[in-house]
This record gives structure tokens, sequence and C-alpha cells, in this order.
């Protein structure tokens, strides 16, 4: 704990204003009469520290991370270093028009990027994740029906197997989540569909390749029936880095779509955000599209408030929503151009395709052998943990000790003892062919001495922690007395 | 091949173990009539130098003008350790800590991060942020529907002195649920909440008041009295606050006879550079009686299973993942490396770095303001006490001037005519600790030269550069 090194009395003055005003104009019955119990280390320690913990964490930048859904590739350094420039760092949100041209240039242009892309009729960019991407998604699709009078419709299908913040963003937008099962072999199983679909039906949320991993075959089926009933279909896009160049979810039907620009362009996951999550949509969604969003008239860039958009479905941030990743996810654009958008999607499916033959050759299990792997791939220990004792966690933590991140494990819920594997494109070939050996020795040591697994991580900073105590005895910060122990 | 290690031979040989005879064969299962073409708008790529020139010049094309906006995101000095810390790629290229003994880093910082907060805001807990200010206010109003159980109504008391885009992001996020948001006016000659307005609302049923403080013109709200007058009211209290504000103010755990319920806010003014409005963070923070109903990630402190400390996602039942269409929001990822910087900036700045930068910012917007009143027909708008921002009246249309001003390079404050034209010719403007003398002395004179010109030729100055 930082606190361990702080002592009363202890400056690190180089970062504060030396003068010490009164602030005089405040009156006392409004001021703080304590102070905040911050740390008071100086700055060397407090350098050391963050280090230190820095050290304690697995990331992209020092292991392999095939985290299944979330899209662990390399982030290039010109992406941090460009938006990092001077100029773009001191721009102030308000700043007029005429000091922004620049910044909205970029802006306007990675819009036209991602729209070309998605096959979309128009994109703003201003949600600040993919789960405020959804919200905005859904929102718009409520704002169409409702201006349409078309208030009847109260449902929003979801597939089992979609990530949970479908459903939630539906509610958020003050619909019922309707879940539809999948078939065995992966696909949605549209009889279910057929019988649910109706006048409530206000929208169906997919993610195409599915969270199985799969691609959704039927999916032109799937949106005319949707359409039918006068539904829309809403793109789910954690997984577009699989089709990037090669199919289009405007293509496929899609009336409004969220991308993920932290998964797929590359911007930084920063241990859990910041994200983006732009939005796309149809024609007949265009209206409802969040502001701000970025104009050009040819030769001024200009920004579209509520004042240009009376039909928008409004603001989700104070300002432009997460700008800096914006940014990023344009300079990584650049760098990699039309053909390079292609090769995103063809070498993280070759990638996939490779290490899931792989493991089914060392004898693992793929949840849908039958199929074509995407991007990711599921595998199954159901065998495993019945033959074994050893589950999936216990595999997963003993992954950590051969120093690879884990697969994001036991999601989708309906596939038992699950395993979702996404290499990503920028993985090499040694590194795929090091998992698969890593794998088949945790399979041995399941067999010959099953308590190395179960007991593992070993070699992590800590051992398996006792999440029950931690929702129960619930200590979330710490608020002084004793000096925190080591 | 740009970020792709792929030899020939790898392909080959990759190819061969799948058995297919080439890439494309790898769509196989996507129809045919569905595939697309080149993506012929979009440019080829460029090499990093090429990116790199385009980059510079881009920025180079915005200036760097001398800023004197607030208004929401405040222009401070940052620490040069904030930044080399966190973006080392152990945290800038990890994700949501899902592995915990993987990820002892994070969650340790983060359990930090909420005990920094927890201390600043005078709050019982603190959860690992939301996006922005204005969304986790959104997500507090949420909050308070659900928590308040006296209340049947889902009505919400929201002043108008609030941050006018923060009004409109709240109701954008929750008016799906039906939720209603009553507006409060301000009274014209403090700026504060209209006592009489909030008056008209005592004994009616709402979840919630907010408060903000300092409130959108800057102005410090008398919170005691607010505070108890929302309990009072069996409304819920829900602090709006700067948190750098906070090492000078009462802080909202501490307001009235209870201290508010929920404490939420911008994160921007601890690390976070202006850089067009985000990334920011938005911090929440609450009494221990409502923990079960905040959104977003918690960490909490644990043991392994040899007793040693460690770090861990906790109270997950409340999220997403786990509860689905019944979790407390939709929140997924939050802006974990914002809080990595904003826990580095509170620990470099201390208790006392974070209140002379705050008092430094009160008294350089003092200077702004003697300053600027010091010209003919300018004047403050609101009496009272201030943090750091205050409304002027000019006796020329603002819009004008400050279009005039931006041409001589100086921002000079927020127009306020949009959104509050009762207030006439209104700017608001903000000088933080950065704002030099001799900065505040080049706005003075630019803005003598502005009023005079266009109080007397409707044309307006040449460009100085």
């Amino acid at each position: 704990m930082i606190y361990e090194h702080s002592r009363e009395g202890r400056r690190a003055t180089a970062q504060a204003p030396l003068e010490t005003t009164e602030a005089a104009g405040i009156p006392a019955e409004l001021r703080r009469t304590r102070p905040p119990l911050l740390p008071q280390v100086s700055e060397m320690q407090a350098v050391r520290h963050f280090t230190r913990l820095s050290q304690k964490n697995f990331s992209i930048d020092t292991q392999f991370y095939p985290l299944g859904s979330c899209t662990m590739k390399y982030n290039p350094r010109a992406c941090n270093t460009l938006a990092s420039l001077p100029g773009l760092l001191s721009r102030h949100p308000l700043a007029p028009d005429t000091h922004s041209q620049g910044f909205m240039a970029c802006l306007y242009e990675l819009q036209e990027i991602l729209k070309t892309v998605t096959g979309m009729h128009a994109v703003s960019l201003t949600p600040a994740a993919g789960a405020q991407g959804e919200f905005a998604g859904v929102a718009m699709i409520r704002a169409y029906h409702d201006a349409r009078e078309d208030g009847a419709r109260s449902e929003i299908l979801v597939p089992d197997a979609a990530h949970g913040t479908n459903p939630a963003s539906a509610v958020m937008c003050g619909y019922k989540a309707r879940e539809i099962p999948t078939g065995a072999d992966g696909d949605i199983d549209i009889e279910a569909l057929k019988s649910v679909l109706g006048p409530q039906t206000a929208g169906i949320m997919l993610t195409n390749p599915s969270t199985v991993g799969v691609f959704e075959r039927r999916i032109k089926e799937i949106a005319e029936l949707v359409h039918a009933v006068g539904g829309l279909l809403y793109y789910d896009g954690a997984n577009l880095n699989a089709i990037l160049g090669k199919v289009r979810p405007g293509d496929m039907g899609f009336d409004v779509i969220h991308m993920n620009l932290h998964k797929t362009f590359s911007t930084p996951h920063g241990g859990g955000g910041p994200g983006a999550g732009p939005v796309g949509v149809s024609k007949r969604l265009e209206p409802y599209l969040p502001v701000p969003m970025v104009d050009f008239d040819g030769s001024d860039y200009r920004w579209l408030t509520e004042i240009d958009r009376p039909d928008s479905i409004g603001r989700l941030s104070a300002f432009a929503g997460n700008a800096g990743v914006l940014i990023r996810a344009y300079v990584y654009a650049r760098l990699l151009g039309r053909e390079g958008m292609h090769r995103v999607s063809e070498f993280s499916t070759l990638n996939a395709n490779y290490l899931l033959k792989r493991l089914m050759d060392a004898g693992f299990d793929a949840a849908y052998p039958e199929r074509r792997a995407s991007h990711e791939f599921i595998l199954t220990l159901k065998r495993q943990a019945k033959e074994l004792g050893v589950n999936t966690m216990d595999f997963a933590k003993r992954l950590l000790d051969y120093g690879v991140h884990a697969p994001t494990t036991y999601f989708p819920l309906l596939v038992p003892e699950c395993l979702l594997v996404e290499p990503t494109e920028t993985e090499a070939k040694e590194d795929l062919d090091n998992f698969v050996e890593i794998m088949q020795t945790i399979k041995q040591e399941a067999e010959n001495q099953p308590e190395t697994v179960k007991q593992a991580p070993h070699t992590m900073p800590v051992r398996r922690l006792d999440d029950v105590r931690a929702a129960r005895e619930l200590d979330l910060a710490w608020k002084g007395g004793e000096q925190p122990s080591k | 091949m740009p970020f792709i290690p792929h030899t020939e031979e790898d392909i080959r040989e990759m190819l061969a173990a799948i058995g297919v005879g080439h890439i494309d064969a790898l769509f196989d299962e996507i129809p045919r009539e569905l595939r697309c073409g080149e993506l012929e708008t979009i440019p080829p790529g460029m090499p990093e130098m090429e990116v790199s020139r385009l980059m510079q010049a881009r920025a180079r094309a915005d200036g760097q003008p001398l800023c004197f906006i607030g208004a929401g995101a405040y222009d401070h000095h940052i620490p040069a350790a904030v930044w080399e810390l966190a973006t080392r790629g152990e945290f800038y290229t990890a994700y949501t800590p899902y592995q915990a003994e993987a990820s002892q880093g994070t969650l340790q910082l983060l359990y930090e991060y909420q005990s920094m907060m927890t201390a600043l805001t005078g709050m019982d807990v603190s959860n690992a942020s939301l996006y922005d200010g204005a969304s986790a206010l959104a997500e507090a109003v949420l909050m308070a529907v659900r928590a308040n159980r006296k209340s049947k109504s889902k009505r919400i008391l929201l002043p108008r002195s609030l941050h006018p885009a923060y009004r409109r992001v709240v109701h954008t996020i929750v008016r799906n649920q039906r939720i209603e948001l009553v507006e409060v006016d301000y009274d014209a000659n403090t700026g504060l909440i209209d006592s009489a307005d909030l008056e008209t609302h005592g004994g009616e049923d709402f979840a919630a008041l907010v408060i903000p403080q300092p409130n959108f013109f800057g102005v410090l709200e008398a919170v005691d009295g607010l505070t108890d007058w929302a309990h009072q009211n069996g409304m819920l209290a829900i602090a709006v606050v700067n948190p750098l504000a906070m090492a000078l103010l009462k802080p909202a755990g501490e307001w009235g006879e209870q201290g508010a319920d929920i404490c939420c806010g911008e994160g921007q003014p601890l690390g976070a550079p202006l850089a067009s409005g985000g990334p920011y963070f938005g911090f929440l923070c609450s009494t221990d009686k409502l923990v079960r109903q905040i959104p977003g990630r918690i960490i909490g402190k644990t043991v392994d299973v040899e007793g040693k400390t460690g770090y861990a996602l906790t109270l997950q039942a409340r999220e997403q993942h786990i509860r689905r269409s019944k979790a407390t929001s939709n929140i997924c990822t939050n802006q974990g490396l914002m809080v990595t910087a904003a826990t580095i900036h509170m620990t470099l700045m201390g208790a006392e770095g974070l209140q002379r930068t705050a008092a430094a910012c009160h008294a350089n917007t003092d200077r702004l303001i003697q300053a600027l009143t010091a010209l003919p027909g300018v004047e403050p708008v609101f009496e009272g006490a201030v943090f750091h921002e205050r409304v002027l009246r000019l006796p020329i249309e603002a819009k004008k001037a400050l279009r005039a001003l931006a041409a001589h390079n100086v921002l000079g404050g927020v127009d306020l005519s949009a959104d509050y034209p009762a207030l006439g010719d209104a700017l608001l403007v903000c000088a933080t600790e950065l704002r030099s003398e001799d900065d505040i002395e080049n706005y003075r004179a630019k803005l003598e030269r502005v009023i005079q010109s266009q109080s007397q030729t409707p044309c307006q100055l040449k460009p100085d550069w």
C-alpha cells in the first residue's frame, strides 16, 4: 500500500505551487476543517511503488493475452505518441471551431473510415465505451419506434450466448430483454426465433461472428424475419476484428451497430478502459444519432449539436466522448490503410484456426468442431473436468504460472467448462505453438499430479484469493488507523 | 506487414496444418453474396513517418491559445511522473482484472484509488470509475431511484445552476426509464439554488435532490442547508463536486447533519489533460448503506489461501456479466487508465499539494476578476463566494467579444447566452494555477481593445499575429 510509505510531514513539493494562498474569499462554514487522508510520500517513493505495482500485472506488452472477446492485440506506440502531441493534449473541449480544425479533421475522417468499413450510412463517435454505444443504439431503436408512434414494442431479443451488456443495455432503455436459444451448431435457433417474433418486438441484438466464435450463416434470413415484423437489427461490434474488410454489418442488414475501438482499432485497454464505442446507423436511424458529430462543408469543419439535430437521442457525456481514444484509433487506421484492414481479419482468423487445429490435434475438445473458427474459438474442458477433476478455472490459473494470460473462462454460459480463445493477428506462429505446448503440459499435469493444477497459481504475487471473504467482510478503502501492513 | 509477424513460410505451414489452400478459404462460412469488395474510399496505409507528419500539422493547426475556459474541464499542472508511469505497458496494455492473481498491480492501485477518493469526498465507499462526470451523475440518479425505498415517485430535483451539458446527459440516459427531472431555478442575484423555488417542492415525493458544489457559475452553494432540506423531505442528497475543490471545501460526506448520500463528479482535474474533452473519468462514492446499489466495478481487499493480503473485484452480483438484465448498470469497461493517472496524481500532490493548487486557482480567478472588472462596463453577475470560476457581464455582445479575443489567441471563456439568456451578455471565466500574472494582463489588455473597438465601430480588430 502506498500509505505504508507515508510519514506525517513528508512533502513532495516539487509538484505543487510554491506559494500558499489563503483563499480568503471562501467563508469558514464552507471550508474543510481536516485535510483528506492522502499519502505523504516523496516522488521517488511514489515512482518505485507504482512501478512495482505495474510489475504485478500481466499485459499485452509482457505476455500472450488470448482473452476471448476482448481482442488483446498489440497497441502501436505511434498511436499514443501522436495523440499526445502538445496541441492535441492542451486543446480545451470548448475551444472555438477556429482553433479546432486540425482536431475535427481527424474525427471527421475517422467517421468516414468507420462508415466505409462497416457499410453504414452515418457514424457518431461520441459513445465512451462499447456498453455506452449499446445504450445509444437501443435508444435510437426506441426513438425510431416512438417517432412512428409504434409504442407497443416492448421487447429486445438477445441470444442466450450474448454479452451481459446486451440485456443490461436493453433494460436501461426501458425494454424487456428476452433470450433466444442457440442451436447445437452454434447458429441461432431460427424456429425459436420465429416463435418469439411479433408486434412486441422492438429489435434483436446480435454479435456476428457470435460469441461462440462462429459466423451466423443465416444472418440474411434472420434480418428478413425481424424486419418483417417491424423490428430492427442491432450489431454488437465486439467481434468486428474477425470480419474487417471481408463482410460489413450494413450489408448483412443491420440497422445500428457499435464498434469497440479498444478492440478492433487497437487503442489500449488501460487496465479496464478508457474505450470508445462509436455507433453507425442505416439511413432510417440517422436523425437519432447521439451528438456531437463533426460536419465538413468542403472547407471548414464544425460541430453538429442538438440545435442542428433536433431528433438526436441527445448527449452521452459532457463533451465529445473519449476524444483521445478516437485520435489513437484514427492514427491506427491511417497506419493500416485499406489493405491493412483486410489483413486484420485475415491473420486473426488464420491464427485462430491454426491454434484450434493444433489444440484439437493435441487432444482438446472444440465446442463446435464441425465449424470454421472465426477470430476466436471455444474449447470445452468438460471431459477433463469429469475424468480428472481438473476444471477450466484450474487450467486458467495454471496458465498464469506458465506466463500466459488465461483465455476468457466460463463465457458464454451455454458451453460447459469453456475457454474462449482469441489469439489476434499480432501474435507470431511460435507464440501460438508455445501456447499449445503449455496446454499439453498442463493436461499431463492434470493426469499425473492434479493437485499442482488445482492449487495453481504458484508463482504469482498471490495465490487464489478468497472471493467470499472479499464480498462478505467488505474492505473497500483504507481509512487510516494502524499503518497498513505489507 | 505492419504489426503482423507472419513470414511466407509461417503462412504456408499454418494453412497446411489447417488443411486449406489459402487464407480466403477460412471465410467459407460467410455467404458469398455478403462479401464486400475493396474499401476504396479508405486511404491506403502510410508509414509512421508520414502519419507523424500529418498529425504534427493537425496539432499545430489548432495553435495553443491562452485558455480562460473552465466549464467542467480545467487546465492544471500534471506532475511529470504521472503519465510516465501510467503509460508503462503493464498498466497501458492490461485489461479488466478478471484474473486477479495476474492483475494485482491494477487491483491494488484501484483499492488505493478508492481509499483516496473516499478520503477526498468524506464518503464511505467509492467505485473504480465511470465514463465522465456527466454520465456519473446519470448513474447516480438511477442509483438514487433504486435506493430510495421511501420514495414512490421516479422524480429527481435538478437545479438549473448545474452544468447544462450534465442536465442534457442525465436526460438522455434516464428518460427511457420514465424518470422525471424537475428543474429548480437559480437566484438571479446570487446564482445559488433559489430557495423559494425549492421550497415549493417541500413535502412532495422526490427520490433525490442534486446539489452541485461549486455550481456551474462557480458559485458555492449552501450545501449544509440543502442536504438537510433533502433529508427532511425524504430525498437522498446527490452531491456533484469538483474533486480538486474538495481539498479546500467541506467534503460531501460532512454536509449537513448526515452528509450527502451519493457524491459524484468529473475526475479530470486529478491528472487528466484537457485533450478535447476526454478521456476523463467519472467518480462515484456513497455511504456504506448504498454500496449494493453502486454501478460499475468495485475492488475489495481480501486474503489468499495462505492468508496473504490480495485484492479482487467484488460485489460482482451487481454487474452485467453476472446479473445480465437485472444488473445495476450496463457499464463494463470504465476509465481504468485515467484512474491510474489520478491515483498517482493524488499521491504526488498529497493533501497539501491539492489544497495549494485549489487555493491558487481561487486566487488567480480573483485576480482575473479584479483585472477585468476594472474595465468600464464589465461587472460580476453574481455576488458571493466562488471556487475558481465566475460569471461576468460585458458591455458588448459576448459572442462577438469571444470571437475577437480568439482571433488574438485568447480563449476568453464560455458564452452563456444560449443556455441562460436571462443573464444577458454573460461570460463564464476561469483562471487556473497555470495562468500567470502576465497571462491575466494579456487577457485584460486584449479585452479592453475589443471593448473599445466594438463599442465605437462595428468592425473587428485585425489579428495581431
